[in-house]
């Protein structure tokens, strides 16, 4: 029986996805965590980080009532796109992106926390916009890191299973991933099938960390 | 031209305490140290300046221009204030190299312009032939050299230097000192130079104002600073003086003379304006103005019987440290024969003695 490749390009697609939404959100929420102690900042760390602590299953029941046809998020949703978010591959996306989002905020706090700040100060008072701050001495300085920790995220996301299988299920050639390909495939039995999942999966696993540790190594300067 | 009026609250972040920052002074061109130990305000002030905080309230010009004003409501921003900072730590951008660090500094100008500046920055501060290294590939030099040269490119209209030499080695603040002297023959503009190094004040400061726990104690020319401290604050923040208790006993215009009762003994000084019999005050004389003998028979006029309790090393001298809180130095040679004497007197010369 020829292996069916569907879930692996739907999970390409669903953690390419989750990555960029992730490095939006993880950038946002970082740079927050990053800045002096303010009111709320704990808070903000706590929510961030939540879905790593929680159950899959306990998330998955959360988004289930919170992004359902009968929930204003979901209804919101149903009204911009047209059709309901649950059981699409758009809801696989939003899965994922629960676990990568944190691992991107993560990084991006500790990159920008790296940094001295009197090279933020000193290229202000020679006259430095903003702007000019963020392009010529932040980014340069931080993109490594964060570029790794989207690399991890994109791993991180191919392997997205639990809150994927309660919001987004099983429906193969629509909404099946290849996390949930494999535990399908050996649900009934089928372990070739299954054992070529598994080594593709392991191989991008293997080559996310490759690459995010080599990313990291390399120093700026 | 520097003219400020800073007040701000700043509450404790462990390790540092509370401090509240509240400053008036100003600045003309030329060097003005700041002067203080670590947590006096000395940072504080310049940031200010600078733009990096705001203050609670106050108002500070440049060059006649508002920067800060509370009252109005006026916060301009670090990057249009023109003014050129040099960190504690060279803080040079550690992925460029020091000619992109240069260019980065210059960015307003032309290009064909900014080209030559950064040129003659590089030769001026002899570091054409390190133009292309990136900091962490400097000597400590090149790189004080090249923070210096950084704040200057742009033109700025007053250079704050933020204690740059804190635990550098001598000969680096040396090499400091000179380029700071050379800097201000060069340019008519206000330096202020925040230091926690007494020699640095003497060495190349016009004037220093004494800073401590976020107040100025006091104001003048390093040298009248030093040689005649305003209160018992500023005679200790200097760190040079025996300030020892006393009791006005005696007072005589006249005869330009006055008794103060020392511990139990009666020191012949001269008269002090301004005081009066029964005022209690600090005896201000600096150790190289006693003189120590060994003890021999009853102890003569002026002179107060004490006890060895240390002698420290010093370059040429040896500093004396007796009981009673007196210090007196004196040169290695007399001191040689009597290193075993535990017993001594210290003499007041009435010439020497201000009392605080």
């Amino acid at each position: 029986m020829a292996t069916d490749w569907f879930p692996l390009w739907l999970s390409l697609r669903v953690a390419a996805v989750a990555t960029l939404l992730s490095l939006a959100a993880g950038l946002w929420a970082g740079w927050w965590l990053a800045k002096p102690p303010f009111r709320g900042r704990t808070l903000l760390h706590s929510a961030v980080n939540l879905p790593l602590v929680l159950p899959p299953t306990v998330l998955g029941y959360y988004l289930l009532v919170l992004l359902g046809q009968n929930s204003p998020i979901g209804r919101f949703y149903e009204w911009i796109f047209g059709a309901p978010l649950l059981f699409t591959w758009q809801a696989a996306v939003v899965a994922a992106f629960l676990y990568s989002a944190p691992l991107v905020a993560q990084s991006v706090r500790l990159a920008l926390e790296s940094l001295d700040p009197h090279w933020e100060r000193a290229a202000q008072s020679l006259g430095a916009t903003g702007w000019s701050v963020f392009a010529h001495i932040t980014l340069p300085l931080t993109w490594r890191p964060v570029l790794a920790a989207a690399v991890l995220a994109f791993a991180r996301s191919l392997g997205e299973f639990g809150v994927t299988l309660m919001i987004a299920g099983n429906l193969p050639g629509r909404t099946q991933t290849l996390a949930v390909a494999v535990y399908d495939a050996t649900e009934r039995g089928q372990g070739a099938a299954a054992r070529m999942l598994v080594l593709v999966i392991s191989a991008a696993a293997l080559a996310a960390l490759w690459a995010a540790g080599r990313l990291s190594a390399r120093q700026a300067v | 031209m520097i003219s400020a009026r800073i007040r701000k609250a700043f509450p404790a972040s462990p390790p540092s305490p509370a401090l509240v920052l509240d400053v008036e002074f100003s600045a003309e061109p030329g060097i003005t140290a700041l002067y203080g130990a670590r947590g006096s305000g000395k940072t504080a002030a310049l940031e200010a300046i600078a733009g990096f905080i705001r203050p609670d309230a106050g108002r500070i010009l440049l060059d006649d221009a508002i920067v800060f004003d509370a009252a109005a409501q006026v916060h301009m921003p670090a990057r249009l204030r023109r003014c050129g900072y040099v960190f504690p730590e060279p803080a040079l951008f550690p992925h460029m190299s020091v000619r992109r660090n240069l260019e980065f500094a210059a960015h307003q100008r032309p290009r064909l312009e900014r080209r030559r500046r950064v040129n003659e920055a590089l030769e001026r501060f002899q570091l054409t032939e390190a133009a292309g290294k990136k900091p962490h590939q400097l000597s400590e030099p090149q790189k004080q050299r090249a923070a210096l040269a950084r704040a200057l490119i742009g033109e700025p209209k007053a250079l704050l230097v933020d204690d740059p030499c804190r635990g550098a080695s001598a000969s680096l603040r040396l090499a400091f000192r000179a380029l700071l002297l050379q800097i201000r023959s060069e340019r008519e503009i206000p330096i202020l130079f925040a230091t926690s190094s007494l020699e640095d004040c003497l060495e190349v400061a016009e004037r220093m104002l004494v800073l401590q726990e976020g107040r100025i104690l006091q104001t003048g020319t390093p040298r009248r600073v030093v040689e005649q401290p305003a209160s018992f604050e500023a005679a200790r923040c200097l760190g040079l003086y025996n300030l020892l208790p006393a009791e006005i006993k005696a007072l005589d215009p006249s005869r330009d003379s006055s008794r103060l009762k020392l511990d139990q003994v009666e020191l012949a000084g001269p008269y002090f304006p301004g005081r009066f019999l029964g005022d209690r005050v600090w005896i201000c004389v600096r150790p190289d103005q006693l003189v120590a003998r060994p003890r021999d028979g009853k102890p003569g006029p002026n002179q107060m019987p004490v006890q060895l309790l240390r002698a420290t090393e010093l370059v040429q001298n040896v500093r004396l440290e007796f009981t009673g809180d007196v210090a007196v130095e004196m040169s290695r040679a007399d001191f040689e024969p009597h290193r075993h004497t535990k017993e001594w007197v210290v003499e007041f010369p009435p010439g020497a003695l201000r009392v605080l």
